[in-house]
C-alpha cells in the first residue's frame, strides 16, 4: 500500500477478503506469513494495536452500539475524562471533536443523534468519523456499498476521494465491479484465499469477472418476455409492524399475476422483510388484506399458507430456511414430511424420503457428500438449492424468494436464476425480494421499489438503473418530469415497459 | 429532473381494536375500584382510621371516617381507572395509574384500620416507612450486584446465593474475629467467590448463565446449611455470635418528620446501600468504566473492535457484584440477627424482580425494591394489628406485588441486547 492510494481487494463471497482484512486489524491471529508497515513486521495482538498502528476499519456489520449516541459511540475506546482515576467522561471535548472532524471531511453527522435512529449510510459515516478521530493513515472498508442506494454509494465515493485527497489510504472491499473501476488506483483479485492477480482499473468488466471468478461467466439471465395470467397474489393496505413494534410495512397494494416475476428491490431494512413475513403468516397484519387465487390467506398459520400452494425462500437460510444439524434429506421433507409419501400416521417413512432425496439432489445438482450429511457442512450455495428443491417440489401457486443468492457462488446464482425463471414460465407467480438491484432488473417483469415500508412505484425492468436509485432513495419524479416513470400511489396494473425511453441493457453496465 | 421527497411520517390508518393495554390495565382498575367501594365500604367500620404522622400514638395524625374513607378512595380508583378506560393522553397513563393504585390501598388501610380492636386501630406512618426500608436494603443490595453484571452481559440469578453466602461469613468471621469490619470484608468476600464461580463457568466455560445461578444457589444454600449445623448450631457462642454494627443518628436531619427517623437514624448498611445507588448510578452513566460496561452489555464485539477487553470488564463487574451483595448479605447478620439456615429466603429472587422492574437501572432498582419493601411491611403489620385476613394470605403479598409488579405493570421492558450471551471472539 502507498500513502494516498485506494486499493480495491475483488473477490467472490467467501474467498477470504474479509478474514485478510480482520487479520490486518487484529481480529484473527495470523497462522502464519507476517505484516509489514514501512517496511517492519507487525505483530498485532488485538484491534488495540492495530489502531495505534494507525489502522481503521469499517465493518461490514457496523460495530456500533444501537443504543448509544454517536459521540458515545465514537468515545468509546478512547475515552477523553476528568477527575483522575475516577473517569468522568469528557462528553463536550468529545462532542467538539465529533464535529470538528466530520465538517474536515464534509461528513454530516449529528454528535447527538442515536444510532438506531439513523439510516444506515449515516451510520456508516459515524464509522468512519470513529475511525479518523483514532488518526488512522490506513482504512480498511469492508463491503461498504452493500447496505447503500446508488446515491449514498455516490456520496460514499466522494468521501473516499477526499480522505485520498488528505494522504489517507484506503483498502477497499467489494465485489462490485462498477464501483471498483471507478475509484480504485491498484485492483487485486483474491479467489479462494489466494491472490490471483493485480489489474489496474482500466481492465475490462469481463476480464475482472473472469479473474474474480475463474472462468467466464454470463452476467445475465437469459429469459423470453412474460405472459401475465390471473392476479395470483393480491395484496391491499397492508400494514405490519417490525420487532420493535415500529412501522415496518406501511399501507402496501401489490398484485403479482401468475407467469410473470414481480421483483422488489430497495434498500434493506425497508420494510421488505416484514411484508414477505407477513404474506406467509410469520408477522401479524395489522390492516389490511392478502388474498392468494381470490381467497384470503391474512391471518392463516404459515403451515396452511405452504400447504395452499407457496414457496418460500427466507432471506436467512441458516436461520429460517434450514435446520443445519438435520441431514439434507431431512431438510428436504420439512415441508410435507406428515404427509404421503412421506409420513404415515405417527411415523415416518426413511426409504420414501431417502429416495426423494436422492432424485433431487440429482435434479438440482446439490454437491453433498451424502444425502445424510448435515447441512450445515455444505456451502452457501448448495445450501440454498437445498432450500430451493424443498420449495419447487409442491405444486405452486407463488414462489416468494428473499435474498435468493446472498452469499452463493457465481455457478449456483445462475442455477438458481434459471430456475426461478422456469418456475415462471409453468404459470406460476413469482415475487423476488433482492438488495441486490442487478439481481432485480435481471430476473424481474415489473420491479416494485419499496422506501420507509411503502410502494414507491413500480417500473420496468428497462428502466435506467439511476431513475430506480433514486426510487430507492424516496425520490419520485415529479408528475410534470420528462420521464414517464412508475405509478408512485403503488397500484399495481400496468406501467410495464412504458418507462424511460433511455435503451440500456440491464445489468452491470452502469458507471458509478 | 424536478423530484419530489416522500414523507416520512407513516400515515397508513391502522385499527388497533378498542383494547389497547392502557384500556385492559383501565378496566382491571375499574373493577378493583368498584371492588373497593362496595366491598372495602362495607366492612369497615364507622370508627375513625388514623394516620399518625409522629413517633408517640398520640401525636399529629391523619384521620378519616373508616367507612367513608373506604367508599371515598375506592371511588378514586374507580375513577382512575374508568379515566384510562374512556381514554387519557400517553402521558398521563403513568400518573393516572399511580393515583388509582394508591388510592385502591388506601380504601383497603381504611377498612383494615377502622376494624382494627380498640388500642390498635392507628397506622404509625413513621413505622412502617422505616420498615420498608429495612425491608427493602437487602433488595436494593441485590438488585445493584443485578445491575453490575448485567449490565456488562452476564444474567445474575445467583444474587440469592451471593447474598446467603455474604450473610454466612460476615456471621462466621465477625464472631470469630469478633469485629464488624472483619465480618464486613469476609462478607464482600463471601459474596465475591459465589460471583468468582458464576464467572468462571460463564464467561470462561461458556456455560449457560441461568442455569449456572440456579445451581450456585442450591450451592450457597447447601454449605452455609452444613456448615451452620455443624458449627453454628453446636458453638452458637464461638461461630455464630457476631457483633452488630450500632445505629448512627445523623444530627439535625434525624428530626425531618417521617422521613428523619426511616433515612437517617439507620445503620452503615442503609447509608452505604443509598450511597452506592447514587455511586453506581453516576458512575453507569458518566465514566468511562461505564461506557465500557454498558457497550459490553449491549455490543461486545464493537467494544473489542476499539480495544475495550470484554472479557475482562465481565471478570472485573461479576466480581464487584459479589462484593456488593455479600456486604448485602452481611445487613442481616451483622446488624438485625444471627444467621439462621436458608435466611435469604428468597430475597434474591425479589431483588432479581426489582432489577427488571426497575429497568436495570440503580435507581430504578431502589424504587423497586422500596415498593416490595413497602408490601412486606404492609403484611407484617396487618399481622400486627389482628387483620381479619389469615395469615397465609398476608405472607403472600409481597410476592403477588412481584408477580403483578413485573408481570402487568412494567410493559416491554428492553434488557442489555447482549445479556446472558456468552461473547466468543471471532
Amino acid at each position: 500500500m502507498e500513502p494516498g492510494e485506494i486499493h480495491a481487494l475483488l473477490g467472490e463471497n467467501g474467498a477470504g477478503k474479509s478474514t485478510l482484512m480482520n487479520v490486518l486489524y487484529g481480529l484473527y491471529q495470523p497462522d502464519g506469513g507476517e505484516i509489514l508497515v514501512d517496511g517492519q513486521p507487525l505483530r498485532l495482538k488485538g484491534p488495540s494495536d492495530a489502531i495505534r498502528a494507525g489502522i481503521g476499519m469499517v465493518h461490514q456489520h457496523f460495530m456500533l452500539v444501537p443504543v448509544f449516541t454517536v459521540t458515545e459511540n465514537i468515545m468509546l475506546g478512547a475515552e477523553q475524562v476528568r477527575g483522575g482515576i475516577v473517569g468522568f467522561l469528557d462528553r463536550r471535548r468529545a462532542r467538539r471533536e465529533v464535529a470538528e472532524v466530520s465538517a474536515r471531511y464534509n461528513l454530516r453527522v449529528d454528535p447527538d443523534a442515536v444510532i438506531e435512529d439513523l439510516p444506515v449510510g449515516i451510520q456508516q459515516r459515524v464509522e468512519i468519523v470513529k475511525a479518523l478521530t483514532r488518526d488512522v493513515d490506513l482504512l480498511i472498508l469492508d463491503e461498504p456499498t452493500a447496505v447503500l442506494t446508488p446515491q449514498e454509494t455516490e456520496e460514499l465515493l466522494t468521501v473516499m476521494r477526499s480522505l485520498k485527497a488528505a494522504g489517507k489510504s484506503i483498502v477497499f472491499i467489494t465485489h462490485k465491479l462498477g464501483e471498483v473501476k471507478a475509484i480504485a488506483d491498484r485492483i487485486t483479485v483474491i479467489r479462494r484465499g489466494r491472490t490471483v492477480g493485480t489489474a489496474s482499473p482500466e481492465a475490462s468488466r469481463d476480464e475482472l469477472a473472469a479473474l474474480m471468478v475463474g472462468r467466464n461467466v454470463r452476467l445475465t439471465v437469459d429469459k423470453q418476455p412474460a405472459t401475465p395470467g390471473r392476479p395470483m397474489l393480491e395484496v391491499a393496505g397492508l400494514v405490519v409492524d417490525d420487532d420493535r413494534q415500529i412501522r415496518a410495512v406501511d399501507g402496501i397494494d401489490l398484485t403479482v399475476r401468475a407467469g410473470e416475476v414481480l421483483g422488489v428491490a430497495g434498500v434493506q431494512g425497508n420494510g421488505q422483510t416484514e411484508l414477505i413475513e407477513a404474506i406467509m403468516g410469520l408477522r401479524p397484519t395489522l390492516a389490511g388484506t392478502v388474498t392468494l387465487d381470490g381467497e384470503p390467506i391474512h391471518g392463516w398459520s404459515t403451515k396452511k399458507v405452504l400447504r395452499a400452494g407457496v414457496g418460500y425462500v427466507p432471506e436467512d437460510r441458516s436461520v429460517d430456511g434450514l435446520v443445519k444439524e438435520f441431514s439434507v434429506a431431512e431438510n428436504l421433507v420439512l415441508d410435507i414430511y406428515d404427509r404421503p409419501p412421506f409420513g404415515k400416521g405417527l411415523a415416518l417413512r426413511p426409504d420414501a424420503i431417502a429416495a426423494s432425496a436422492k432424485e433431487r439432489i440429482a435434479q438440482f445438482d446439490v454437491r453433498t457428500s451424502s444425502a445424510d450429511a448435515a447441512v450445515g457442512t455444505l456451502s452457501g450455495g448448495n445450501q440454498q438449492k437445498v432450500i430451493v428443491a424443498r420449495e419447487l417440489s409442491r405444486p405452486l401457486k407463488l414462489f416468494i424468494a428473499a435474498q435468493p443468492t446472498r452469499g452463493v457462488d457465481v455457478g449456483s446464482i445462475e442455477f438458481i436464476h434459471s430456475r426461478v425463471i422456469r418456475e415462471r414460465d409453468v404459470g406460476t407467480a413469482v415475487m423476488v425480494v433482492s438488495s441486490e438491484l442487478d439481481e432485480v432488473i435481471g430476473l424481474a417483469d415489473r420491479i416494485a421499489v419499496m422506501y420507509r415500508g411503502r410502494i414507491i412505484g413500480i417500473v420496468g425492468p428497462d428502466t435506467p438503473r439511476e431513475e430506480i436509485g433514486l426510487l430507492m432513495a424516496g425520490i419520485t419524479p415529479d408528475a410534470a418530469g420528462s420521464a414517464p416513470a412508475g405509478d408512485p400511489t403503488g397500484v399495481a396494473d400496468g406501467t410495464t415497459g412504458d418507462a424511460a425511453p433511455t435503451p440500456e441493457s440491464p445489468g452491470n453496465e452502469d458507471e458509478a | 429532473m424536478s423530484t419530489t421527497a416522500v414523507p416520512d411520517v407513516a400515515v397508513a390508518a391502522v385499527d388497533e381494536g378498542f383494547w389497547t393495554r392502557p384500556r385492559k390495565v383501565g378496566l382491571v382498575l375499574l373493577a378493583l375500584g368498584v371492588l373497593a367501594t362496595v366491598l372495602f365500604g362495607a366492612l369497615a367500620t364507622g370508627q375513625q382510621a388514623r394516620f399518625t404522622l409522629s413517633e408517640t400514638e398520640g401525636g399529629a395524625a391523619l384521620e378519616i371516617q373508616g367507612t367513608l374513607g373506604a367508599i371515598l378512595f375506592g371511588v378514586v380508583a374507580a375513577a382512575a381507572g374508568g379515566a384510562l378506560l374512556a381514554g387519557v393522553p400517553k402521558r398521563w397513563f403513568t400518573l393516572v395509574l399511580g393515583v388509582g393504585l394508591v388510592g385502591f390501598v388506601l380504601s383497603f388501610l381504611c377498612w383494615q384500620v377502622s376494624a382494627a380492636p380498640e388500642g390498635r386501630n392507628f397506622m404509625p406512618m413513621v413505622n412502617i416507612v422505616r420498615g420498608t426500608f429495612i425491608l427493602a436494603l437487602p433488595l436494593v443490595f441485590g438488585a445493584l450486584a443485578g445491575v453490575l453484571c448485567e449490565r456488562s452481559g452476564v444474567v445474575n440469578v445467583a444474587i440469592e446465593g451471593q447474598l446467603l453466602m455474604g450473610a454466612f461469613s460476615g456471621a462466621l468471621f465477625g464472631s470469630l474475629s469478633g469485629n464488624v469490619w472483619v465480618g464486613l470484608v469476609a462478607a464482600a468476600v463471601g459474596g465475591a467467590f459465589i460471583s468468582l464461580l458464576l464467572a468462571v463457568f460463564a464467561i470462561r466455560y461458556l456455560v449457560d448463565q441461568v442455569v449456572m445461578g440456579v445451581v450456585l444457589n442450591l450451592l450457597a444454600v447447601g454449605v452455609t446449611g452444613f456448615l451452620y449445623e455443624r458449627l453454628m448450631q453446636t458453638n452458637a457462642d464461638k461461630y455464630n455470635s457476631a457483633p452488630r454494627f450500632g445505629n448512627w443518628e445523623i444530627p439535625l436531619l434525624k428530626d425531618i418528620p417521617l422521613l428523619g427517623p426511616a433515612l437517617f437514624r439507620g445503620n452503615i448498611f442503609l447509608y452505604l446501600g443509598l450511597l452506592l445507588v447514587l455511586v453506581i448510578h453516576l458512575a453507569l452513566f458518566r465514566t468511562r468504566w461505564g461506557l465500557r460496561t454498558r457497550s459490553v452489555g449491549e455490543h461486545p464485539t464493537a467494544a473489542d473492535t476499539l480495544g475495550v477487553k470484554v472479557l475482562g470488564l465481565r471478570y472485573r463487574n461479576v466480581l464487584l457484584a459479589g462484593v456488593v451483595a455479600g456486604i448485602g448479605g452481611a445487613s442481616y447478620t451483622l446488624a438485625l440477627y444471627s444467621f439462621t439456615k436458608n435466611m435469604i429466603g428468597g430475597k434474591g429472587f425479589i431483588a432479581l424482580a426489582a432489577l427488571i422492574f426497575g429497568r436495570w437501572s440503580p435507581t430504578g432498582a431502589l424504587l423497586a425494591a422500596l415498593f416490595f419493601g413497602f408490601a412486606d411491611q404492609l403484611a407484617t403489620y396487618l399481622g400486627a394489628i389482628g387483620s381479619s385476613i389469615p395469615s397465609q394470605f398476608l405472607a403472600m403479598l409481597p410476592y403477588l406485588a412481584t408477580i403483578l409488579a413485573v408481570a402487568g405493570l412494567v410493559g416491554r421492558v428492553r434488557a442489555p441486547a447482549a445479556d446472558g450471551k456468552p461473547y466468543v471472539k471471532g
